[in-house]
């Protein structure tokens, strides 16, 4: 046997796959010996696209030069953000650094905004005015809103009609209102069309709230408008609502007059379709969205405010050169979910790592697994495996799948504690943090 | 870069062989060296997702690193012929890949040392 430490080039060697190793260590350097250099990278973004792909890419090829530019010295993730809504999870909980990135894998973090990408000079603007040069660049910037596009709802609107679809202030205000909600109150969320970030997201967050209702202000009721007829897991949140929730929650799709086209903050009023009013005493509306405005500057971006990519690279289908991940893309049956994000960020990061070389990328596949929490033993999940297919992105047939409905107490239980597991595991492999960090 | 290739499927031919002693033919019957080097890879990283890094995080979900290849092996199959009543996810997420593919992701994670 050979000696510690095992790390993953060993085991490639091990195991009688040594090629990658050899073939990156052999082939990183003639494409860019040239030009002294063993290829920049720059990443804009570090959540679970951006921070997975900086991390995987030092992983890979440890000689690329790979910088990350992120504002926050800390990342809240989104997910988990409902558990910390009713109560169940500590907000710190949800925060993650940069720590490992720079001192084990050596990646250059820099704190600051990016400003505008010129693609001809390969060189990305920061908001205080340093300029980053790349020969490749990786966008992961996530969602923006597109204010206004629902009537009345703009930023000065979230402000007391919180989205809470961004982990930071915005989660504390939905808190604060909660908390401060009497008891028979009307809890109201507003649901978007597709595509938007975290299909099953607003289905996990009134089952939460109502977790917190029922157990604290048992006489509110939870009302969700929805500008769709179905959503993502729907038989299995209903059933579990029914067991949990009685008829607290109710849902009102597309066809019943649940499309919200007009927000009153002030009045805490939403009007739908055929002009029902709806009053909430705490009114949380999911707007609809669009890549981060870097993807606008870059011209990655089609008319659809999304970004259209190349199915096994995620290169930029608009500017070679360029890749983009995670929720600012077009990716259908691809789900805006941070699991598939970070399974992007490694593929694109193998990706880049070959065309940096002047090699053909590996045939990829992507996985996703969606864990909604229903309540506090009550798991459901998604699961899917995609694949390219004639140029395709596609499920690959026969796999994937929701939880099976009207399963054991005992099943749900387990989901429920593989949701916090997973939250653990994905944590550790995209930012570092230990287990109970 | 051509002779890289035939290298690695070689190499890899040769771990087949040794996958098909140890657990049988499977219905798929497994092409020699049909499955690249990288692929296997890229194949074990989409479960450390919820495994953490190299499957070294120690949760309600087992860690992969360094625990017999037969038994990952005889795991990872079972999950995709639906012999694991008890099992949630994986079930769904080995129907995504052969068993072919299974052996090798198997392979991966048994050769790693559970330490880091
Ligand atoms: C309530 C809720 C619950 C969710 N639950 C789950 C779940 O259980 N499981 C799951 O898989 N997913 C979940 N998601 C979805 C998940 O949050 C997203 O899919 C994921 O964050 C997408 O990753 P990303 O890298 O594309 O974007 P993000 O994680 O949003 O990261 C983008 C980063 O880019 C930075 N950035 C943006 N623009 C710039 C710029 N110009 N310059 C520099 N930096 C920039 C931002 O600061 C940010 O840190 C949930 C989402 C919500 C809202």
């Amino acid at each position: 046997m050979l000696g510690k430490p095992v790390n993953r080039r060993e085991a490639l060697k091990r195991i009688g796959l040594m090629g990658a190793g050899a073939v990156l260590a052999g082939c990183g350097l003639p494409a860019y010996a040239n030009r002294g250099s063993n290829g920049r990278v720059v990443v804009v973004g570090g959540g679970f696209g951006g921070a997975t792909a900086a991390k995987y890419l030092k992983r890979f090829q440890p000689s690329l030069d790979v910088t990350l530019v992120e504002p926050s010295r800390r990342y809240y993730t989104c997910p988990f953000t409902n558990l910390y809504l009713a109560g169940l999870r500590d907000f710190e909980s949800l925060g993650h650094d940069y720590r490992e990135l720079e001192d084990t894998y050596g990646v250059r973090v820099v704190h600051d905004l990016a400003e505008d990408v010129d693609v001809d000079r390969r060189r990305l603007k920061l908001a205080e005015g340093a300029e980053l040069s790349w020969d490749r660049l990786i966008l992961s910037p996530g969602i923006d809103f597109r204010w206004g596009a629902l009537e009345g709802y703009d930023e000065a609107a979230a402000e007391k009609a919180p989205h809470a679809w961004k982990a930071g202030p915005q989660t504390h205000l939905l808190r604060a209102q909660l908390e401060e909600m009497e008891d028979g109150g009307n809890f109201v969320l507003v649901a978007p069309e597709n595509p938007f970030r975290c299909p099953p997201g607003p289905y996990e967050r009134v089952s939460l709230v109502a977790h917190y209702l029922k157990h604290n202000k048992p006489r509110s009721k939870v009302l969700l408008l929805d500008a769709k007829d179905n959503f993502s897991k729907q038989g299995l949140f209903m059933e579990g609502w029914a067991e949990h929730y009685g008829d607290m929650i109710e849902w009102v799709g597309l066809s019943d007059d649940g499309r919200v086209i007009r927000v009153d903050a002030d009045r805490l009023e939403v009007e739908t379709e055929f002009g029902t009013i709806h009053r909430a005493s705490v009114l949380n509306v999911v707007p609809p969205q669009k890549a981060g405005a870097i993807a606008q500057r870059a011209g990655v971006a089609d008319e659809s405010g999304w970004v259209p990519v190349e199915p096994n690279t995620f290169e930029s289908s608009r500017v070679p050169g360029v890749y983009v991940i995670g929720d600012a893309t077009e990716a259908a049956p691809m789900p805006k979910s941070g699991f598939v994000a970070s399974n992007q960020g490694k593929i694109t990061a193998r990706a880049v790592v070959a065309d940096l070389a002047g090699r053909e990328v590996p045939e990829a596949s992507w996985t996703n697994t969606c864990y909604s929490v229903i309540a506090p033993e009550w798991g459901i999940t998604v699961a899917n495996v995609f694949e390219v297919h004639n140029g395709d992105l596609r499920e690959v047939p026969g796999s994937g799948g929701v939880s099976p409905s009207g399963a054991a107490a005992s099943f749900r239980r387990n989901e429920a504690l593989y949701a916090e597991a997973w939250y653990a595991g994905i944590t550790q492999d995209v930012w570092g943090t230990r287990p109970g960090e | 870069m051509r002779e890289l290739i035939l290298l690695v499927g070689l190499a890899l031919g040769a771990v087949l062989a040794w996958g098909i002693a140890w657990g049988g033919n499977g219905p798929e019957a497994v092409e020699e060296g049909a499955v690249d080097a990288e692929r296997a890879e890229l194949i074990a990283l989409t479960c450390t997702a919820c495994h953490g890094t190299e499957g070294r995080v120690v949760t309600e979900i087992p860690p992969l690193a360094g625990r017999p290849e037969a038994v990952l092996q005889a795991q990872l199959i079972a999950f995709k012929r639906d012999e694991m009543p008890q099992a949630t996810v994986m079930p769904r997420l080995a129907k995504g890949f052969t068993e072919e593919e299974l052996r090798v992701v198997a392979r991966y994670f048994a050769s790693l040392d559970a330490d880091e």
